[in-house]
């Protein structure tokens, strides 16, 4: 029986086999020339990054198309790169995948859309901490601000370190202009308005009262969070950029159009 | 060490040093009062510092020829000593916070001794400074006695491992200044990037030359690895990291890629760097040290093939198996997935051949802990390959992905692999570079096994548990069809196992630290060893590095 069982192993490996004679052989030449085998790895190693890579940028359908998506405002922008640089997406997700429970707990799965002016994407890989992908407008300013000074005092099991040194820094806003005007040599679509009322607009969202708000509302549109998040007077803090970042977070497309984007995706399916 | 340099090879130095400080100045200048200028000043001291000592030395005496007539070992024994102060430093920051996560109190109320940007210096100190400086001292090893040959060079071998020290000092103490791109194992901005292309080119440009000296007509299997490791790391370190800066008189810089397509290409480098830094990289380093050891040649030379040429092809398609369930299109989740599977077959050939390398040496690895530990860091390298393969599967990686396995799977490799084939190799390299008959103890090293399994069985086991019951606990519905667990219940519970690792973590520490000292001791105090057969058997030709007919 066993040679039988034998034979037919024999039949089924023969095509490899010659595959594999080949393999060697091929080898046996090329570890004698170092070049040959340098470009051999590239080679081999190239292939799996260009087929899986370089059609998401041609595939229309990697992007769903969404009207109205907003981009962020610059005070928005600066506690975007406060969160990259405290490295808050080492414990925090932006990402609900399409699983029910994700859904339950975080609201509705995120879009590719909704990431397509993040320069980096933040998707994160762990969740030490809650998913953030939607968590503007779930809780108020002055929460988010007792929470990022000492989060114990609100949630007392929490683990999340302190950033008390949020609430003391002034926001760096001198560079501003240039910021925005990099992001979209990268491709968010600023305006050169836009680009030139940085620092006035950054000022402006945390100043509800003040003279500046009408030319934020209309670069930036009616959805635009404007409040001292803080609630301290004067030049907006760390901690107001850091506010205004999270509180727009799945918010930048309206809930009804990524309801609509999402059955668009289904029916498809 | 600067003494064996030529006199003209100690103003080369120099002149490289100098620019690199006036570039280091000019940074201070740009950037003053922000972290930018902080790296400015870091530069210029790096530089500084080292050129004094070449100053000091500039006008000894030539070396003398002879030297030519030996392997060069000065920066391997620069590697190895590098190598492991980067093990404690970055162990330390591990260990720390493993400790914040239990409790979360034990730091300071400053920026830098926080977790988010702890936990880049950590992962960045061990991969690229304690991994990284290991894998670059023990290729000059490798290279030179595979090819019996001189390493090709004495000034481009020091440029390459100080020149990436320069690249790691600024990762990780940008890090602690805020300096981050938040792209995972790859947070160091544009200049540091930059930096390290021109570092690694050179790298690469080297290698190819001492092969070119070869006295042996094939390359052995260990190089094909290592070359892998040089090669396909450059081509994910430069396509992930493309970005504009701000100004080039600042750190802060975006980058090309947005979205979906940079999620695509984050994970497409951060699992191949796993891929070639972590696995191809330390092939070459198991291929050559262990056999050595154990006294054995390769159990099989077309298992090798196979398994080379299957890891270098199957492992770049599984990088997208990290973004299950996202927003990232289906298609590319499905090939990551498949591959993933795939490359078990190549991953476990690769393990099988190193543990059937050692047939006939087992009473070996009874004895000798430095052969224990290459073939522990087999087993690990098996064990990992398989759960990595597992948790790439859609349906389990729907319950393990965002938790505690995660991290109890990564560090089975980091620690159970890569470090236990580290400590391996250095044992085993550290007698033969100073010229030892042995480590100074034997005992510490059996020690210093003990200490590193049961740490890592410990961490482990812990991730393990915690990671699994996270990922149920967020899945358990009520029945009435509601999430049975708040967030923060699961936060709560992992805190038995947040200090169980913590623990694991300090056992593995103290078997660095133990190792550490008894490397030192064999510098210092070992018996003297005349190893007459390690020198190289190729002319020592320097104009023409092609003298010997490779091919």
């Amino acid at each position: 029986m066993f040679d039988k069982l034998n034979e037919t192993l024999k039949k089924v490996v023969a095509p490899f086999h010659a595959v594999f004679l080949l393999i060697f052989r091929g080898h046996y030449r090329l570890e004698r020339y170092s070049l040959a085998l340098a470009l051999a790895i590239v080679v081999a190693g190239g292939i799996g990054g260009a087929v899986e890579i370089a059609p998401l940028f041609t595939i229309d359908e990697t992007v769903e198309d969404v009207p109205d998506m907003r981009v962020y405002t610059p005070l928005e922008q600066v506690g975007r790169d406060i969160y990259i640089r405290e490295g808050c997406s080492t414990c925090h997700s932006q990402m609900v995948r399409t699983l029910v429970d994700e859904v339950d707990r975080w609201g509705p799965y995120s879009l590719a859309v909704e990431s397509q002016y993040d320069h980096p994407m933040l998707w994160g890989s762990k969740r030490t901490g809650p998913d953030l992908a939607r968590v503007g407008g779930k809780y108020s300013d002055a929460w988010h601000v007792a929470h990022l000074y000492y989060p114990r005092d609100v949630v007392p099991e929490s683990v999340m370190p302190a950033y008390r040194w949020l609430a003391r820094r002034e926001a760096d806003l001198r560079d501003l202009p240039e910021r925005l005007a990099t992001l979209r040599m990268v491709g968010v679509p600023y305006s050169d308005e836009q680009i030139e009322n940085a620092i006035p607009d950054a000022l402006a969202q945390v100043d509800p009262d003040g003279a500046r708000v009408d030319g934020l509302i209309e670069r930036y549109g009616e959805e635009t969070n404007i409040r001292n998040f803080d609630d301290l007077a004067g030049v907006p803090t760390e901690m107001d950029a850091m506010v205004a970042y999270l509180q727009v977070l799945g918010r930048l497309i309206d809930i009804e159009a990524i309801e609509a984007a999402q059955q668009v995706v289904e029916d498809q399916e | 060490m600067i003494g064996a340099l030529t006199v003209g090879q100690r103003q080369a130095g120099l002149v490289i040093l100098i620019l690199g400080a006036v570039v280091g100045l000019a940074m201070a200048a740009a950037g003053a009062g922000e972290a930018f200028g902080a790296h400015g000043l870091i530069i210029l001291a790096f530089c500084a510092a080292l050129s004094f000592a070449v100053l000091a030395r500039l006008d000894d005496p030539e070396p003398p020829a002879e030297r030519r007539r030996a392997y060069y070992d000065d920066p391997i024994k620069v590697g190895i000593v590098l190598s492991m102060i980067w093990a404690v430093i970055g162990m330390f920051f591990g260990l720390w916070v493993a400790y914040l996560l239990a409790w979360p109190d034990l730091t300071l109320d400053a920026p830098w001794a926080s977790f988010g940007r702890l936990r880049p210096a950590h992962t960045t100190a061990v991969i690229f400074g304690f991994g990284g400086s290991a894998l670059i001292a023990t290729s000059f090893h490798v290279m030179q006695r595979t090819s019996r040959a001189r390493l090709a060079g004495e000034f481009s071998p020091w440029f390459v491992l100080i020149g990436y020290q320069l690249f790691v000092i600024l990762a990780v103490t940008g890090y602690l200044m805020g300096i981050n791109q938040s792209k995972e194992y790859a947070e160091a901005e544009w200049y540091a990037d930059l930096w390290l292309v021109v570092v690694w080119v050179t790298y690469f440009v080297l290698y190819m030359r001492t092969l070119a000296r070869r006295n042996e007509p094939h390359i052995y299997v260990a190089n094909w690895y290592y070359m892998a490791f040089i090669l396909i790391v450059a081509v994910l370190h430069i396509f992930n990291n493309i970005a504009v800066p701000v100004s080039f008189g600042g750190s802060q810089s975006y980058i090309l890629w947005s979205g979906v397509q940079d999620a695509m290409m984050q994970w497409w480098y951060g699992h191949n760097a796993v891929a070639f830094f972590l696995t191809a990289g330390f092939l070459g380093m198991l291929y050559y040290y262990l056999p050595k050891r154990a006294e054995r040649p390769i159990y099989s030379y077309r298992l090798s093939i196979l398994s080379f040429w299957g890891i270098v092809f199957f492992y770049v398609w599984a990088g997208s198996h990290h973004l299950h369930y996202t927003a990232l299109p289906h298609w590319v989740q499905t090939l990551g997935m498949t591959f993933s599977v795939m490359l078990l077959v190549p991953s476990w050939a690769t393990a099988a051949n190193a543990l059937l390398t050692l047939n006939g040496a087992w009473h070996k690895v009874r004895d000798d802990a430095t052969l224990r530990f290459m073939m522990v860091a087999a087993i690990f390298y098996g064990l990992t390959t398989f759960e990595g393969s597992f948790l790439a599967i859609r349906g389990v990686n729907a319950l393990s992905h965002y938790t505690d396995w995660t991290v109890a799977h990564v560090h089975a490799g980091a620690l159970g692999w890569n470090a236990i084939l580290i400590f391996g190799a250095v044992y085993a390299a550290v007698p033969v570079i100073w010229r030892r008959e042995r480590m100074w103890s034997n005992r510490l090293v059996e020690w210093h096994f003990w200490l590193a399994v049961m740490g890592t069985v410990i961490y482990v086991f812990a991730m393990w548990n915690s990671g699994i019951l996270q990922g149920l606990m967020w899945r358990t519905y009520t029945d009435a069809g509601t999430l049975q667990y708040s967030f923060i219940d699961s936060v709560s519970a992992m805190i038995p196992y947040y200090v169980a690792r913590a623990v694991g973590g300090t056992a593995f520490l103290i078997g660095t630290g133990i190792g550490v000292f008894n490397i030192w001791m064999t510098i210092r105090q070992a018996p003297e060893a005349h190893l007459a057969l390690d020198r190289p058997t190729s002319p020592a030709g320097e104009a023409d590095d092609r003298s010997v007919p490779a091919e």
